[in-house]
C-alpha cells in the first residue's frame, strides 16, 4: 500500500487525513472551514483495506455505527424482556404455557410462545451480548494503534493551514516575541502543560492520558464479558439450594461432601405495633402490625468432613465455627457462601395420640410418632399395643381412591394405625389423618386420638460459589478507571507558531472547550496576544442572523 | 418538636425556598441591562437555592437520625433525594457555567419531583431484611446521584429544544416539545388532583374479583372512573366507576393515571387558552439569549460527569449489595434491566456524540430521551412491574 | 505487511468466534450436572433394610443398575417390578441392582418392598450425601455402570421392562 508524503517530510500511512506531524490536511475535504479532528485525522485501517471476507467481517465489526446499532437492539430487547415477569420469577409450581396465558391473556401467551420468558438466557441474547463484546474489540483495536500513532508522530510546528482551521484560533501581531513566548511558555508550565518547542514554536499539552480512556473503559468490558463466559465453565460456578431443619446435620451441596451444617435454630421476626420505635408507628399503623419481616435468621454450626470422603458413610465432623445466617449477612467459608432466601414455618415433627376408649373415653396410653422416622410399633403395656400399619407424610387420595403421599415431606401427615388391646386381640384398624378419622372394617371400640403437635421450622439456604467473582470484579475496575479517566480530564493542545511577525495562537480539546477557553483568557491574559475566536460560534452567528428574529416574534 | 417533625418542617421550607429561587431566576432573566449572564437576581436565586439545598440536607439528616437508616428506603424518600441531588447537581454546574437560565428550569423539574414524591406515603418505615445493609446508602444515593446529574442534561436539553425549534409553524419538533411539556405539566396535574382530594378525604372502598378469583377489596383516593373487576362499591355517596375493567389491569392505578392525564389537559389547555400559542412558543422568548454551544456543552459535561457517577451507583455497587443480599450479583429484576436499559442508552449517547458527531439539536432530544427513561425507571418500573425492587407503592 | 494484517486479523476473530462459540455451547448443549456419562460414578457406601452394608466399588467387575426412587413416585413404582424380574434373570450373570430411596423412613420404604416383594437390595441415603454426589433431581433416575465403575447411560423417567431388559443386558460384564 502507497504511504503519502506530506511536504513537512513526514511519510504518512495510506488514508491519513491530516499529516501525523505537521496536521497539513492530506486528503480532506476542504469545503469545510473547520478541521474534523476525530481521531486526529490518522488512517483508520478498516476504512481502508476491504478486500476479503475476513477484512468485511472486521469492518463491519469496525464501525461505531454498527456498535450503537447493537447496543439500540440490546436495550430494546432488554426492555421486552421486562414486560411481564421472565421465567424464573413466576411462582415455582406452575407451567409457565399455562400461566402467562392465565395471567395476561392472549398477550401473555403471545409472550410466551415468542420465548420472552426466558428472554436474557436465549441464544439470540446472547448472542447479541457477544457481538457487542466483539465490536468492543474490534473497534478499540482499529482506534487505539492509529489514535497512538498520531499522538506520539505529531510535531511541534504546524502546518499553517492546520491552526487557522482549528476551532480555537487568533493571529496577532506582536513586537517582542521572544518576551511573549517566554511569558506564555512560563504560563503554561504553570498550568502543568507539557510543553515542547521547536525553533520558537510552542506545542504545550496536558491530559493526553484521557485520550486512552475510552480504550481503557473498554478493556475492563471485555474483562467483564470474560468472566460473565467463564461462568459457563464446569466448576466454576455453584448453585445449590439447602433445605434444613432445625436440629438437622446436613452435608452441604456443592461442597462434594467437604462440609456439612448444622440448623441450631431459625428465627422469623416482624415489626410489631409498640415494639419498635416511636417513629416507626405510624408506619406499622398503615401497612398492619406485624405484617413487614424485620428479620430472617438461620443459627447454623459449619462443620468440616474429616477424612476420606465416602458419600453415605456416616461422617466424622470437626467444627469450623458457629454463625447466624441472616439476609444481607451470608455465611462465607472457603470460597462457599450460604445465603439466608427462605424458610418455612412450623413443619410438623412429631405427633402425639391417645389410645382411648371410645365409651369411657378411658386413656390407655401415649403414642408420639416421630414423623421423619416412625416406630412400627409402640407397646403401651397392660396388653396395650399400637401398630403402625402405613405412614403417608404428605397424605392425598389418588386417582383410584387410595391414600397416598405427595413427597416424604410431612406437611399433612397420615397414618394407618392397628390398635391392639385386651378386649380385641386381633386389633382394630383405624386411619388417622389431620381432622379425619377413617374406620375401614366398620365401628371400633378404641380411636387414636389426637394428644399434640410439635413441629419445627425449615431454613431454605441457597449454596453458592462463584470462582468468576473476582475477574468481574478486575473488569468492573479497569472499566470506571477508564471511564472517570476519560470522563474526568480533557486533552488539551495549544499550538504557537511565529510567522512573518505574525503570531498564530490555536487550541484544541476533545471536551469542555468553555473550560478550554477560560484557561486561555488567563494565558493570554496580560500579554500582547489576541484572545482566539470560537469559529463555531462565529459560524453559527453568521449564519443565524434571520432566526434570531423569528425566535424573537 | 420531635426530631422527625423538625426533618418534615426543613423539608417544606426547602420547598418553598426552591420555589423563590425560581422566581429570582426568573428575574434574572428578564433583567433588561443583564448581558452579562450573572446579575443582582441571579446571585440572590442562587443564594435562595444553597439556602433551600441546605435545609433540605437538614431534612436528609434528621430524617436519619430519627429513623437510624439513611431515608432512601421508599418511594418517597428516595424520589425526594432524587430531587434534592437534582439541586445540588444545578448548584455545581451553575459555579462551573454561571447561566441562570438553567436556574429556571432546573429548580422548577426539582420541585416537581418533590412534590411528586410527597403523594406517597411519608411515614418514616423501619426495614425489611433485605435492606437492613450499609449498602441502601451507598447504593441508593450514588445511584441518585449520578441520575440527577444526568437529569441536568435533560433540562439543558430542554433550553436547546426550546430555544431552537421554529415555532413558526407545527412540525413534529413542535409536536414533541409540546409532549415533553404536557408531561411536566401532567406531573403537577397528579400533585394537583391528589391533593385535592386527599383534602377532601375521599375514600372509596370497593370490593372485587382478581385474577386469581378470589374477592379482594380495595379503596380508592379518587372517584374512580374505571372501577375494579366485578367490583362493588361499598362506600355509601360515592361516585360509581364508568367503566369497569379486566382482572389483569390495576384499575386503581389506571384510575389515577386517567385522572393526572386530564389534570394535566385542563392546566394544558387553560394556559394554551391564556397564552394562545403553544406553551413552547411562549417559553422561547425566556432562552431568547441562550448561548446554544454552551448549553450544548453544559448537556454533555452533565452526561460526561453522571455516567460514571450512575455507573459506580447503579450498576457496580448495585452487583455489589445484589450478590450480598441476594445471592447473585445480577438476576434480570426489572429495576436492574432498566438501569443497564438507561446505562446503554447513555453509552449510545456518547459514542453517537463523540464518534458520529451528534452535536446540538440531536444531543438535547437524546438527553430528553434518556430522562423519559430515567424517570420510567423511577416511576413505573416500581409502580406498574412488580419485582424485587417494588417498595411498596401504592 | 499486508499479509500479516490479514492474519492477525484472521487470528483475532477466530479466537472471539471460538470465545463466544464455546459459551453457546457450554450454555445450551452441555449438562451442568458434575455426573456424567462416561466419568467414573461416586462411589458410596450405604446400609440396606436387612442390615448390610453396600459399597459401590465393591462391585467392580460387575455391573450396577442404579436406581434412585422414592415411595410417592408413580413411575418409580411402576418400573419397580420390571426390574424385579429382570434382576431374577440377570442377578446370576453378573448384574447387580442398587435401588437408593431418597431417604425416606424406614417404615415407609419396608412397607413398600414388601408390597412388591422386592428381591434386590433396597438402601436409603438418609443424609442426601448420595443424592448429591449423582445431583439427582428428577425422579426415577437411573445410572448403567459398567464392570470398571464408568457410567455408561444415565436415564430419567419410566422405563418399561424390555428397556430394563435391554440397560441390564448392556452392562453385563
Amino acid at each position: 500500500m502507497e504511504k503519502v508524503k506530506c511536504e513537512c517530510g513526514h511519510v504518512n500511512p495510506h488514508g491519513t487525513v491530516l499529516c501525523e506531524s505537521c496536521g497539513k490536511p492530506i486528503a480532506e475535504d476542504s469545503t469545510k472551514k473547520l478541521l474534523d479532528m476525530r481521531y486526529e485525522g490518522s488512517a483508520r485501517r478498516s476504512q481502508t483495506y476491504n478486500k476479503t471476507i475476513v477484512d468485511k467481517i472486521w469492518n463491519f465489526f469496525s464501525s461505531v455505527k454498527v456498535g450503537v446499532w447493537l447496543i439500540v437492539i440490546t436495550l430494546l430487547a432488554s426492555a421486552i424482556g421486562t414486560i411481564y415477569p421472565q421465567e424464573m420469577y413466576i411462582p415455582p409450581n406452575v407451567t409457565p404455557a399455562e400461566y402467562y396465558e392465565d395471567q395476561y391473556g392472549w398477550t401473555g401467551k403471545l409472550y410466551y410462545e415468542l420465548g420472552f420468558h426466558n428472554l436474557y438466557g436465549s441464544w439470540w441474547y446472547m448472542l447479541l451480548i457477544a457481538s457487542i463484546g466483539v465490536s468492543l474489540v474490534i473497534c478499540s483495536l482499529d482506534r487505539v494503534v492509529p489514535l497512538y500513532r498520531a499522538l506520539k508522530n505529531q510535531g511541534v510546528v504546524r502546518h499553517e493551514t492546520f491552526l487557522r482551521r482549528q476551532r480555537l484560533f487568533s493571529a496577532s501581531k506582536v513586537d517582542n516575541y521572544d518576551k511573549l513566548f517566554a511569558e506564555v511558555k512560563e504560563k503554561l508550565a504553570k498550568r502543568r502543560y507539557h510543553i515542547r518547542e521547536e525553533n520558537g514554536n510552542i506545542l504545550a499539552e496536558k491530559g493526553r492520558f484521557s485520550r486512552w480512556g475510552p480504550y481503557v473503559n473498554h478493556i475492563g468490558l471485555i474483562i467483564f464479558l470474560i468472566g460473565a463466559m467463564l461462568r459457563f465453565v464446569p466448576g466454576m460456578y455453584v448453585d445449590e439450594v439447602l433445605w434444613i431443619r432445625e436440629g438437622e446435620t446436613k452435608e452441604i451441596p456443592g461442597t462434594n461432601g467437604k462440609y456439612f451444617l448444622k440448623n441450631e435454630k431459625f428465627t422469623f421476626e416482624v415489626y410489631e405495633k409498640d415494639k419498635e420505635k416511636e417513629v416507626f408507628q405510624e408506619a406499622i399503623d398503615r401497612v398492619g402490625s406485624g405484617m413487614v419481616a424485620k428479620n430472617y435468621q438461620s443459627d447454623v454450626v459449619l462443620y468440616e468432613r474429616v477424612g476420606p470422603i465416602v458419600p453415605g458413610e456416616e461422617p466424622k465432623l470437626k467444627k469450623v465455627k458457629d454463625y447466624k445466617i441472616r439476609v444481607n449477612e451470608p455465611l462465607k467459608y472457603d470460597h462457599y457462601a450460604l445465603y439466608q432466601v427462605d424458610f418455612k414455618m412450623n413443619e410438623p415433627n412429631k405427633m402425639s395420640f391417645h389410645l382411648v376408649d371410645k365409651k369411657t373415653n378411658e386413656q390407655f396410653g401415649l403414642v408420639t410418632v416421630d414423623l421423619r422416622n416412625p416406630q412400627s410399633a409402640y407397646d403401651l403395656g397392660n396388653g396395650y399395643r399400637v401398630e403402625l400399619l402405613s405412614y403417608f407424610p404428605d397424605f392425598y387420595f389418588d386417582e383410584n381412591g387410595n391414600p397416598a403421599t405427595k413427597s416424604k415431606i410431612p406437611n399433612n401427615p397420615a397414618f394407618v394405625f392397628k390398635m391392639m388391646t385386651p378386649d380385641k386381640p386381633e386389633g382394630e384398624v383405624s386411619f388417622v389423618a389431620i381432622r379425619q378419622t377413617i374406620e375401614p372394617f366398620g365401628d371400633n371400640q378404641y380411636k387414636m386420638a389426637f394428644a399434640g403437635l410439635e413441629t419445627k421450622n425449615v431454613s431454605g439456604l441457597t449454596v453458592r460459589r462463584d470462582f468468576t467473582l473476582w475477574i468481574l470484579g478486575v473488569g468492573g475496575t479497569i472499566f470506571m478507571i477508564g471511564l472517570i479517566q476519560g470522563m474526568y480530564w480533557n486533552h488539551r493542545r495549544i499550538w504557537l507558531k511565529h510567522v512573518n511577525g505574525e503570531v498564530l495562537f490555536a487550541a484544541h480539546t476533545n471536551k469542555n472547550w468553555y473550560g478550554l477557553k477560560n484557561e486561555i483568557r488567563q494565558i493570554i491574559d496580560g500579554t500582547e496576544l489576541v484572545m482566539p475566536v470560537d469559529q463555531v460560534e462565529e459560524a453559527k452567528k453568521g449564519a443565524r442572523g434571520g432566526d434570531d428574529s423569528g425566535a424573537a416574534k | 418538636m420531635t426530631v422527625a417533625q423538625l426533618s418534615s418542617t426543613l423539608l417544606y421550607i426547602a420547598f418553598v425556598l426552591y420555589l423563590l429561587g425560581t422566581v429570582f431566576f426568573g428575574g434574572a432573566i428578564r433583567d433588561k441591562k443583564a448581558k452579562r449572564s450573572t446579575n443582582r437576581a441571579a446571585t440572590i436565586g442562587i443564594a435562595i437555592t444553597i439556602i433551600g439545598f441546605i435545609a433540605q440536607l437538614g431534612y436528609f439528616i434528621t430524617r436519619w437520625i430519627a429513623a437510624g437508616h439513611a431515608p432512601v428506603s421508599n418511594l418517597f424518600e428516595f424520589t425526594t433525594f432524587f430531587g434534592m441531588m437534582l439541586v445540588g447537581a444545578f448548584i455545581v454546574i451553575y459555579f462551573i457555567y454561571k447561566i441562570s437560565i438553567l436556574g429556571l428550569f432546573a429548580l422548577p423539574v426539582a420541585i416537581l419531583i418533590i412534590a411528586y414524591a410527597s403523594m406517597f406515603p411519608r411515614e418514616i418505615s423501619p426495614l425489611i431484611p433485605a435492606l437492613q445493609s450499609d449498602w441502601l446508602h451507598i447504593h441508593v444515593t450514588t445511584a441518585a446521584a449520578g441520575e440527577a446529574i444526568l437529569a441536568i442534561s435533560f433540562v439543558a436539553g430542554l433550553i436547546y429544544l426550546i430555544r431552537v425549534v421554529d415555532q413558526s409553524k407545527p412540525s413534529k419538533r413542535t409536536f414533541w416539545l409540546e409532549f415533553i411539556l404536557f408531561c411536566l405539566i401532567s406531573t403537577l396535574g397528579f400533585v394537583l388532583v391528589s391533593t385535592s382530594f386527599k383534602a377532601a378525604d375521599y375514600e372509596a372502598k370497593f370490593t372485587w374479583i382478581d385474577k386469581n378469583g378470589k374477592e379482594a377489596e380495595t379503596v380508592y383516593e379518587m372517584p374512580a372512573l374505571v372501577g375494579p373487576h366485578k367490583g362493588e362499591l361499598q362506600t355509601a355517596d360515592r361516585f360509581e366507576p364508568i367503566v369497569e375493567m379486566p382482572a389483569i389491569i390495576n384499575a386503581k392505578k389506571l384510575n389515577t393515571v386517567i385522572w393526572s392525564l386530564m389534570g394535566g389537559f385542563v392546566l394544558y389547555w387553560l394556559l394554551r387558552l391564556i397564552l394562545r400559542k403553544r406553551i413552547a412558543a411562549s417559553l422561547q422568548p425566556l432562552v431568547k439569549n441562550v448561548n446554544l454551544d454552551l448549553t450544548d456543552e453544559i448537556g454533555y459535561r452533565a452526561v460526561a460527569i453522571g455516567f460514571p457517577v450512575f455507573t459506580l451507583g447503579a450498576l457496580i455497587f448495585a452487583m455489589i449489595w445484589a450478590q450480598i443480599a441476594w445471592t447473585r450479583f445480577w438476576g434480570w429484576d426489572p429495576k436492574e434491566v432498566w438501569a443497564l436499559i438507561t446505562w446503554l442508552f447513555y453509552a449510545a449517547f456518547l459514542h453517537l456524540r463523540l464518534s458520529k458527531g451528534w452535536h446540538g439539536e440531536k444531543s438535547a432530544w437524546l438527553a430528553v430521551i434518556g430522562f423519559a427513561i430515567i424517570m420510567f425507571n423511577l416511576v413505573a418500573v416500581n409502580l406498574v412491574i412488580a419485582g424485587l425492587h417494588s417498595y411498596a407503592g401504592t | 505487511m499486508k499479509k500479516q494484517r490479514l492474519l492477525l486479523r484472521t487470528v483475532i476473530l477466530i479466537l472471539l468466534l471460538g470465545a463466544v462459540g464455546y459459551t453457546i455451547y457450554a450454555n445450551f448443549f452441555t449438562e451442568k450436572t458434575r455426573v456424567t456419562v462416561g466419568s467414573e460414578a461416586p462411589d458410596f457406601v450405604l446400609t440396606d433394610l436387612n442390615g448390610k452394608k453396600h459399597r459401590l466399588s465393591d462391585y467392580r467387575g460387575k455391573g450396577v443398575f442404579l436406581n434412585f426412587w422414592g415411595t410417592w413416585c408413580k413411575p418409580c413404582e411402576k418400573e419397580m417390578p420390571y426390574m424385579n424380574r429382570q434382576y431374577q434373570v440377570y442377578k446370576n450373570q453378573g448384574v447387580e441392582v442398587i435401588a437408593v430411596n431418597v431417604g425416606e423412613p424406614e417404615l415407609a420404604v419396608r412397607k413398600f418392598a414388601e408390597r412388591f416383594d422386592l428381591k434386590f437390595p433396597i438402601v436409603i441415603d438418609q443424609q442426601d450425601q448420595v443424592m448429591n454426589a449423582y445431583d439427582i433431581d428428577p425422579l426415577p433416575t437411573t445410572f448403567l455402570i459398567d464392570k470398571d465403575g464408568k457410567i455408561v447411560k444415565i436415564i430419567t423417567g419410566t422405563m418399561t421392562e424390555s428397556m430394563v431388559q435391554q440397560y441390564m443386558e448392556s452392562i453385563k460384564p
